[in-house]
């Protein structure tokens, strides 16, 4: 015990005087839960469109002072007039307009005389978000404007009503579980990927082999050293993250403790994964050519950031065995849910499992000697 | 009684072998020197012996234990000192040397006393709290040799202790492990491509090459087995037709070797053998460029011996790349 305890002070004492490494095992996941909970989770506003009226009657004027009403209000698009087609779909494909309406002549007799005139919009679709918000945004902006007399009193189509049972989670909630698996897998990177193997290139381990220490206290030093940074990175993550994210009684105790208990089994899995994944290796460019790529297979199929079920079926083989995935669901249906213990055994129980045979497989793998 | 006992000991890397069937003793107490170039397998040999490389067949045993077989007491009987300096640089020495006194088991009553001791041994008291990363090369060497004995070793091995020291650090090392011996009996097992460190501190030399075994005894009898007790060195202006068959024939001269324009004259009486040189150097018309006149060293045995001086190698596969990595000294 006295041994595996040696390895782990020497790590945390190592870790503790360098503060280049725990700033980037801990700010840098917290700056990205920032900069990517605000870059995908605003919505689109400011977009220009080009307004080529074609008609100058009474519902054309209507129908722009409603373009009007949205770029004072929701904002979503602003309106330039353009009196020939011509040069707005010109700026439109030099990008100085997101979208060129056209109000084409005779909207306003077909309006009055109701057989559904079209307006045409066209619109740069090589943004896909921003199209869509454009489209959307007109959408229900036609649906007022197309607004018949009062309808009958009793209603006679099915109509959806929606119960939300959570409070509205903006997406960089949404983002913050993922973001804390993240940090704990930086710092499993960090510390048994690169840290293991430069110690290795550098002959520190020479110096622990020749010792009675055995093989078992070396991987489990190494794997405990490992976590132990990583579940101090995932706790800044929890508190300070949820902080920022903006999740409702952020230090309610009970959830705490749940959180600390899922960020010590991710940490456990993580690192004895990457312990797994090193154990063989010897040079030192290898952490640092596979980590950019390891770092995209197993975060991005974890449904950190987008659902799952929207992936398509190798994406979603990968997700089952990824301990990630286990992990993000764990923290979401904390962080999000404040459910109860008894909703994450099952994430609980795979992190678990994936440490033991992870740590067990290493054991074997691990050579004695050099 | 035999501290080490090394039977035909070999480690092949695929056709080439690092080691090549060595065979062995060292007595307790000795100082015992494994001398060869780069290349030649000792670094190999002594990771052998040190439970870090499995042999690819034949034995030792250190201290009795045999390294196979009983490698925990093996590792137990040994301390080692490995040619790449492994201190933990963002460690104080103190802490560096309680890491180790823990993976050694030293219980905590008696470890901080060992620390105290053996730093106050290799003269770093001073710096104990000290991040090693402030220290010297050579600070780093002597904290690592004390690190070595905190478990109170009775062998101990040292892979090339002062390869990459300053000339004042390498007579620093040297003493320090001669005093160390002394204090504690210990017997030193210590490879070293510096000849006339090996002269002056080993007891017994052994002379590797190709991973073999070429010659083994004290540097006093090393010195003597090769003929001639004095080497001139020597290069002419002009090389006459049968001039080696000439300075072979000169009085006292055992033995005549040319390198290129450099003739090495082996000779039983240095003074006689260079007058009668300059003689027949006046008589051929030619003129003498340099000449230097030598006593008899350890690289003239390791010459005599291997029929080469230092040279390049093949070496054992290092197990992983270093070449990038950056040490702070």
């Amino acid at each position: 015990m006295n041994r595996i305890l040696a390895i782990i002070e020497r790590d945390l004492r190592r870790f503790r005087r360098s503060p280049t490494l725990i700033i980037v095992s801990m700010i840098m996941p917290l700056v990205q839960l920032v900069v990517l909970g605000y870059a995908f989770g605003g919505k689109v506003k400011h977009l220009t469109v080009g307004v080529v009226d074609e008609d100058h009657g009474v519902p054309a004027v209507k129908l722009k002072e409603m373009f009007q009403a949205v770029a004072a209000n929701a904002r979503t698009f602003e309106t330039v007039p353009y009196t020939d087609q011509g040069s707005a779909v010109r700026d439109l494909r030099d990008g100085k307009l997101n979208a060129v309406l056209n109000i084409p002549p005779q909207f306003s007799r077909k309006m009055l005389a109701s057989v559904n005139p079209k307006i045409a919009l066209m619109e740069d679709n090589t943004d896909q978000f921003a199209a869509a918000a454009l489209e959307g945004t007109l959408n229900q902006m036609l649906v007022p404007y197309n607004q018949k007399p009062p309808a009958p009193r009793l209603p006679s189509g099915a109509t959806l009503s929606v119960v939300e049972i959570y409070p509205y989670v903006p997406y960089i909630q949404y983002l913050l579980p993922g973001t804390i698996v993240l940090a704990i897998f930086v710092s499993a990177m960090i510390g048994g990927g690169i840290i293991f193997i430069d110690d290795k290139a550098r002959g520190l381990h020479e110096g622990y082999l020749v010792t009675p220490i055995s093989k078992f206290e070396l991987i489990l030093g190494f794997n405990l050293s490992g976590a132990a940074k990583a579940v101090i990175a995932g706790l800044v993550l929890v508190i300070f993250g949820s902080l920022i994210a903006g999740i409702p009684d952020p230090f309610n105790v009970p959830r705490l403790l749940r959180m600390v208990l899922l960020v010590i089994a991710t940490s456990l899995a993580l690192i004895s994964m990457m312990f797994l994944l090193m154990v063989r290796v010897s040079d030192p460019l290898v952490p640092r050519a596979t980590f950019g790529v390891l770092n995209t297979v197993l975060f991005f199929p974890s449904g950190a950031v987008y659902p799952i079920n929207a992936f398509p079926l190798w994406m979603k083989v990968i997700a089952v065995v990824d301990p990630f995935t286990y992990a993000v669901r764990g923290f979401k249906a904390l962080a999000l849910k404040n459910t109860g213990l008894l909703a994450i055994l099952p994430d609980l129980g795979f992190l678990v499992g994936f440490t033991i045979i992870a740590m067990a497989a290493a054991t074997l793998l691990f050579r004695r000697t050099l | 009684m035999l501290d080490v006992e090394v039977e035909n000991l070999r480690k092949c890397f695929g056709d080439f072998c690092a080691v090549d069937g060595l065979s062995f003793t060292v007595a307790h107490g000795e100082v015992f020197g494994l001398l060869g170039p780069n290349g030649a397998g000792k670094s190999t040999l002594i990771r052998m012996l040190t439970t870090l490389v499995p042999p690819t067949s034949g034995t030792a045993r250190i201290n009795g234990f045999d390294i196979i077989k009983a490698a925990n007491q093996v590792r137990r009987s040994i301390g080692v000192i490995p040619q790449a300096m492994t201190s933990d640089l963002d460690l104080s020495a103190e802490e560096n040397m309680g890491i180790f006194a823990k993976l050694y088991g030293i219980p905590s009553d008696k470890r901080q006393r060992t620390i105290q001791e053996l730093l106050a041994a290799v003269d770093l008291a001073q710096w104990a709290d000290k991040p090693v990363k402030m220290f010297s090369g050579g600070m780093r060497r002597r904290l690592e040799i004390a690190r070595g004995l905190v478990h109170e070793p009775k062998i101990f091995f040292l892979d090339e202790p002062t390869t990459g020291l300053d000339p004042v650090s390498r007579v620093a090392v040297w003493e320090m492990l001669t005093r160390l011996k002394r204090e504690r009996d210990l017997t030193i097992l210590v490879t070293t491509h510096y000849m006339d460190e090996a002269d002056k501190l080993c007891d017994r030399i052994a002379i590797i090459d190709h991973g073999k075994l070429v010659a083994l005894d004290s540097p006093l009898k090393l010195k003597a087995s090769i003929p001639g007790k004095n080497i001139l060195e020597v290069s002419f202006s002009k090389i006459p037709a049968d001039w080696l068959q000439a300075l072979k024939s000169l009085p006292e001269v055992a033995d005549v070797k040319s390198d290129d324009q450099v003739f090495r004259i082996l000779s039983n009486n240095g003074p006689r053998t260079t007058v009668a040189l300059m003689e027949a150097a006046r008589q051929a018309n030619v003129s003498v460029a340099s000449l230097s006149v030598q006593s008899t060293t350890l690289d003239d045995v390791f010459v005599h011996y291997t029929g080469h001086q230092l040279r390049d190698t093949l070496q054992a596969p290092a197990g992983y790349s270093t070449a990038f990595m950056y040490e702070r000294k």
